[in-house]
């Protein structure tokens, strides 16, 4: 081959391995950019005194008098609106039987929708929902339902050869007639939301450690977390001895023949069996069959995990013992070591930077599989478990909550930050696990090879 | 003799303890080695005479190592080996029926072609064999570390390191930490596998220092391709050819005038 031909190819193989390179990095960026960004709004964003007020009264925390003082001056920025409303159903009277009607429905809609945006208005009974005593704890939310109150969505579906087609009318056409056209509530609310939910920069780094309420409405993802942590943590705790166990009896101790080589194949295919039967299997065998517990619970859910992990661990170790060299080996025998001493005192040690490259891969995959955890071990909603529940009590988990809330919460609207939360905490614990098994890694792996 | 003994207690009487003195420390007769069907140490009778050093050379795939692996049994890794004939270590059959083999590699001491300290501190490499056999006590294992440590001279180099990776020596210092770490068990033979091939030649020569120094205390077995280094280091020599014994003699005697004319075209360089 002529030279520059050599040149130019090796030149093309480069080039095509920059290219590749960059983008890995740059869908890296895309990917982690908007996780990171929108999930950190679940930590920091402009928290309104409505937020400060819940703190208070559902998890004891802030100063009672400061708050008071500003829902004092909150209240006084509010006043105005409610009387509007109060001169407007005042004036009901005035109006025709037919008109009164669809006005008090009108001011139904309206006063519903202000509860919505600033909590239950006052001399008000307290609402059983968590949910509908406050009203909106985060500004780009309280902007957004203040869209809710100066206009309503209407679909005009006027073009019977299209699909309906979403228009925003002015609310205040509800109204003609009536003292809310001319007392300038509208402008009112639209021009004073600073002061009547008085925003502040808020730093809610409790998101972490707070259990959630009403349905994650409120509060935090501890449990969830917490919930993952067990998960994770119980599965390695089975996968990991088992998976290295069955490792050393492959290499060290098995022969050649075609059961051992049917076995390979059989951990080759557990590798590639879908999440959801695993998830299926761990319902039938470990709870129904085995009864471990006697409904969803951690146990049974790490079990589940830890089985799905399995062959990605006795995959790794194998490939590690294999690694070994046959020298220390020789070396251990030649000294008088048996067998079962050279394993535990040469080759694992030698194995071990091996090895824990297979638990970080499993701990990342059993960190956020969802599917084997749906019948075995998650809910939706539950309280922070204590070591000794893990037994028999089912847990939130991150990966399924992410699942659960963007699938089947009534309000998900209301709370994509809680979602986009879970699921940076997700990323970011997956990825702290994993740092800390490199960082484990590299030491020991330093400490073998001096 | 019984508590050092690798054959299990039962079979201790069937030993002839008459004749000790007299035998060598390893004696072949018509001793073979077979990989699957091909056998690679065809029945050699050869003794190795204690407190000797005793050099085996020959080309290449002769059979040489295969003959000084079967002495502790490290042919015992390699699947489809096996042996015929009879290979006494002390008058006690190596491949007999209830040899416990972990005993028997205690007695005997091995040094590899390839320097190979485990990836462990240079104290827990030296002190590994005495723990198998059950020193815990840390002032006894400092001991035997120092002693074995001055014993391959390696003491004055790393006495300062001990705590350090064993992969962080040169690789000739690596060798004479192998070679402590065997005497740590205290054996009463060394074998070594080409001992020094993987060394530069100011290695090689404290290795050979070495080897003299221990001549007398231990019986040792070296394989060489070197024959300058046999004729340097050993007492007696045994010349191997495609799996045969061709000669064996006094070193000296064998390389001035040796009695085969394959052994005399080997030490001239006309083959091998």
């Amino acid at each position: 081959m002529q030279l520059s031909t050599r040149h130019v190819l090796d030149r093309a193989f480069s080039s095509l391995g920059i290219v590749a390179i960059a983008l890995m990095g740059a869908a890296l960026v895309l990917l982690l950019g908007p996780i990171v960004i929108r999930g950190s709004g679940a930590l920091v964003f402009r928290g309104t005194v409505e937020h400060r007020r819940l703190m208070l009264e559902l998890f004891q925390r802030g100063d009672a008098e400061e708050l008071d003082e500003e829902l004092a001056l909150a209240r006084k920025a509010r006043e105005p609106l409610y009387e509007k409303i109060a001169e407007c159903e005042a004036d009901l009277k005035s109006l025709g039987f037919a008109r009164r009607r669809e006005v008090r429905g009108a001011l139904h809609e309206l006063k519903e929708v202000m509860r919505e945006l600033l909590g239950p208005a006052p001399g008000t009974p307290k609402p059983v929902m968590p949910r509908d005593q406050y009203g909106q704890t985060r500004w780009e939310r309280a902007e957004l339902k203040l869209k809710d109150v100066l206009f309503i969505e209407k679909w005009d579906y006027s073009d019977p050869t299209q699909m309906g087609k979403k228009t925003l009318a002015p609310r205040i056409e509800d109204f003609k007639g009536t003292p809310l056209e001319t007392n300038g509530f509208f402008t009112y609310a639209e021009t004073h939301l600073d002061e009547m939910l008085r925003p502040n920069w808020t730093f809610y780094w409790q998101f972490l450690t707070d259990r959630s309420y009403d349905a994650h409405f409120f509060g935090g993802i501890w449990p969830e977390m917490l919930g993952t942590f067990y998960l994770t943590f119980g599965a390695m705790l089975f996968a990991l001895p088992l998976g290295v166990i069955a490792a050393v009896y492959l290499t060290e101790y098995a022969g050649a023949g075609p059961i051992i080589s049917g076995l390979r194949v059989c951990i080759s295919t557990l590798a590639g069996v879908p999440s959801i039967v695993f998830g299926l299997f761990g319902l039938a065998f470990f709870i129904n069959t085995l009864g471990v517990s006697s409904s969803k619970s951690v146990l049974a859910g790490s079990l589940t995990l830890g089985l799905l992990v399995l062959p990605t661990v006795i995959r790794a170790s194998e490939e590690a013992i294999r690694a070994v060299p046959k020298t220390y080996r020789e070396a251990a025998l030649s000294l008088g070591a048996g067998k079962w001493h050279t394993v535990m005192t040469v080759v694992l040690p030698a194995a071990l930077p091996g090895i824990l490259t297979g638990l970080v891969i499993s701990m990342g995959r059993a960190a956020g599989e969802t599917a084997p955890i749906i019948f075995t071990a998650a809910v939706s909603v539950g309280q922070p478990l204590k070591l000794g529940q893990v037994f028999s009590q089912p847990t939130p988990a991150l990966p399924w909550n992410i699942y659960n809330l963007c699938t089947e919460h009534e309000a998900v609207d209301e709370i994509r930050h809680v979602q986009y939360g879970m699921v940076f905490v997700l990323v970011g614990l997956v990825l702290l696990l994993n740092t800390a098994a490199i960082i484990l890694r590299a030491r020991i792996s330093k400490k073998l090879h001096g | 003799m019984t508590n050092d003994g690798f054959v299990s207690a039962d079979a201790i009487g069937a030993k002839d303890t008459g004749t000790e003195e007299s035998v060598p420390h390893v004696r072949a007769d018509g001793f073979s080695v077979f990989y699957g069907t091909n056998e690679a140490v065809r029945q050699v009778d050869m003794d190795i005479p204690t407190g000797m050093v005793t050099a085996i050379i020959g080309p290449s795939g002769c059979g040489k190592s295969t003959y000084l692996r079967a002495i502790n049994r490290m042919n015992d890794l390699i699947p489809e080996c096996h042996t015929k004939g009879s290979l006494r270590f002390d008058g006690q059959e190596v491949y007999g029926p209830q040899v416990d083999v972990v005993a028997l590699r205690r007695r005997v001491g091995m040094v590899f072609q390839k320097p190979n300290p485990f990836p462990k501190s240079i104290f827990d490499n030296v002190a590994y064999g005495p723990r198998l056999s059950g020193t815990r006590n840390s002032g006894k294992l400092a001991e035997v570390v120092e002693r074995s440590l001055r014993d391959a001279a390696l003491w004055d180099e790393v006495k300062d390191r001990l705590k350090e990776n064993a992969l962080g020596l040169s690789g000739g210092q690596q060798q004479r930490l192998c070679l402590a770490r065997s005497l740590a068990v205290k054996p009463e033979i060394l074998l070594m596998d080409e001992p020094t091939s993987a060394l530069d030649p100011k290695s090689t020569a404290r290795i050979e220092d070495l080897i003299a120094e221990l001549r007398g205390t231990y019986t040792i077995a070296i394989v060489t391709h070197n024959m300058q280094q046999a004729a340097r280091v050993s007492d007696f020599t045994a010349f191997f050819y495609e799996g045969l014994l061709i000669e064996f003699g006094e070193t000296k005697q064998l390389f001035t005038n040796p009695a085969e004319e394959q052994t005399e075209d080997y030490i001239r360089g006309r083959f091998g």
